[in-house]
């Protein structure tokens, strides 16, 4: 299937089993919205006969069409309640057939023509052959590659919307031994099988309330390395309230990738993320992070700025902005996920708001790079040449089978967000994963697997989503978190008109 | 082509056959940790890239 959107003035159409990218002009958007929801054959057929049509005939069928169609519609919903919905695309409808009358023969063969082309050349209305090869691939052993160790639940801040219970995962606070930690690292090893990349994320709570054990860790994962030739990729989570010179330079040596948490504005990041006495903490924070942000930069290491943004701040580009204007240049910014009754949980009425502010960071985010200013936004990052193959884009985010979270009393869970919760419980470090059942549910669920997802154009960059959204929101980890849903795909939309802009300034 | 830029070559077709090592970083251990994004991430597989 073929995805049309207009995005700040772009008109672009994404293939979306094929994943190429076209941009296009006002009049070939037109021209190919008269075979939207067409792929395959079916797609070339429409193709073959539009092009023995002029552009009057086409238009008239077209409409023809739509007025049937509308009136089935009409019919189902209701006389006096066609859906909005409904009555948008007919409009649409409209204004796209406008662009198709006023177009000469010749321009609308062109133009054709050069979607045929692209037929041909499977770069559009490629069908989805995908799914028994993914069938066949999740059939696979898999291996345990990464851990997100809680190394510390506890924590010295307490965000208001932090899903880990202000760092206790609605247990005890407590801090991971060494002995815990250790163990984790062996069974990673253990069950690795072939693979010589091993994550592990040092994570809480606040991780630097156990920083001598962290230490420790990362001391024993490189003599283990040596002899298992693996190579141990460490990254670290921290909220910047204990970091210190000593501790930067140990991270800058072992540490592969820092995210770094900070909400934006200052009044924004106080307002959610205050000390265990009530305080801000943006002004102890922020030159503790962009000295270290400096130096990862000078070494050419990875670092992220990340935050989360609420109700409270639906203006979130403007922290995002913010972040840049301080001087950092890696940034992330989740939406807050929390039961809908919190008084900050995003609601569906805020959703045009939100897409409007991902809009107004993109065209900010080309504006910037064009002028020498730029920076990554981790969700508009995108590899249209590269990026990860056909397989790891269908096959989920690999929890509950690639990758574990261990807590600090050793249990294994299916990710952090699951920590806590005793039906995901799956083992331990000293025994391993005792119920195989539950992993087997996490590497099943793919994008197939998920009735939203089987047919969303953004199913090739998301994955099928959170399943632990899915399963606070519907209960399943095979469902979909709705308003997660309609913001990745903004975020994809807008990743896609920024390497638009950015191709038409080279 | 006079109406339409395309912006990449390289199809998600053209995976399935390199596809599927494995050795790519886990999606959670990056930045997002709430959220899942697996377009923005590097294939590892040095034969894919080719």
């Amino acid at each position: 299937m073929v995805h049309r959107f207009e995005n700040n003035g772009y008109r672009i159409a994404l293939d979306e089993c094929s994943g190429a990218v076209h941009v296009l002009d006002a009049e070939t958007y037109a021209v190919l919205g008269l075979l939207d929801g067409l792929e395959g054959k079916a797609a070339a057929d429409r193709l073959e006969h539009l092009r023995q049509m002029t552009p009057a005939q086409a238009v008239r069928e077209t409409e023809m069409q739509a007025a049937k169609e509308a009136a089935q519609q009409e019919r189902q919903a209701g006389k006096d309640a066609m859906l909005q919905a409904a009555k948008d695309a007919a409009e649409h409808t409209t204004r796209t057939l406008a662009v198709i009358a006023a177009l000469p023969p010749e321009e609308y063969r062109e133009i054709l023509d050069e979607i045929r082309e692209l037929a041909d050349r499977g770069m559009l209305f490629k069908e989805d052959t995908y799914r028994q090869g993914l069938i066949d691939f999740q059939k696979r052993k898999t291996v345990v590659k990464a851990l997100c160790l809680h190394i510390a639940h506890d924590c010295n801040l307490a965000c208001r919307y932090c899903f880990a219970g202000e760092g206790e995962y609605h247990g005890d606070r407590a801090l991971m031994s060494f002995e815990v930690g250790k163990k984790a690292l062996d069974f990673l090893i253990e069950n690795s099988g072939n693979r010589r990349n091993l994550e592990v994320d040092f994570f809480g709570g606040e991780p630097l309330m156990n920083w001598e054990v962290v230490k420790r860790l990362v001391a024993y994962g490189r003599e283990q390395e040596k002899l298992h030739d693996t190579n141990f990729q460490f990254t670290q989570t921290t909220n910047g309230v204990l970091l210190n010179d000593e501790i930067m330079e140990f991270c800058n040596r072992e540490m592969a990738n820092v995210v770094l948490s900070l909400d934006g504005r200052k009044e924004v990041n106080d307002r959610m993320r205050p000390t265990r006495n009530g305080k801000g903490s943006y002004d102890l924070i922020v030159p503790k992070f962009q000295k270290f942000a400096s130096q990862r930069r000078a070494l050419g290491k990875s670092y992220y700025v990340r935050g989360t943004f609420t109700r409270e701040n639906l203006d979130f580009a403007s922290d995002v902005l913010h972040y840049a204007d301080l001087g950092f240049d890696q940034l992330s910014m989740e939406p807050v996920v929390a039961p809908p009754e919190e008084p900050y949980a995003l609601q569906e009425e805020d959703l045009p708001r939100l897409m409007e502010e991902y809009d107004r960071l993109a065209r900010e985010f080309v504006e910037r790079k064009k002028a020498g200013k730029g920076f990554t936004f981790f969700h508009f990052m995108l590899d249209l040449e590269g990026g990860p193959c056909v397989y790891k884009r269908l096959s989920g985010c690999g929890s509950g089978t690639e990758y574990l979270a261990v807590t600090p009393w050793g249990d294994l869970y299916p990710c952090h967000q699951f920590v806590g919760n005793p039906d995901f419980l799956l083992g331990n470090v000293e025994e391993g994963i005792v119920r195989p059942e539950i992993c087997n549910e996490f590497k099943l669920c793919n994008v197939y697997a998920k009735p939203s997802c089987r047919d969303c154009f953004a199913r090739f960059y998301c994955s099928g989503g959170c399943a632990a959204n899915a399963y606070n929101f519907h209960g399943k980890i095979t469902d979909a978190y709705e308003i997660g849903c309609a913001l990745e795909k903004k975020r994809v939309e807008c990743a896609l008109m920024i390497k638009a802009a950015l191709a038409e300034k080279a | 082509m006079k109406h339409i830029q395309t912006l990449n070559e390289n199809t998600l077709q053209n995976t399935v056959q390199h596809g599927g090592c494995g050795e790519c970083q886990t999606s959670c251990q990056s930045a997002c940790k709430t959220s899942c994004t697996v377009g923005n991430q590097t294939c590892e597989n040095e034969a894919q890239k080719k």
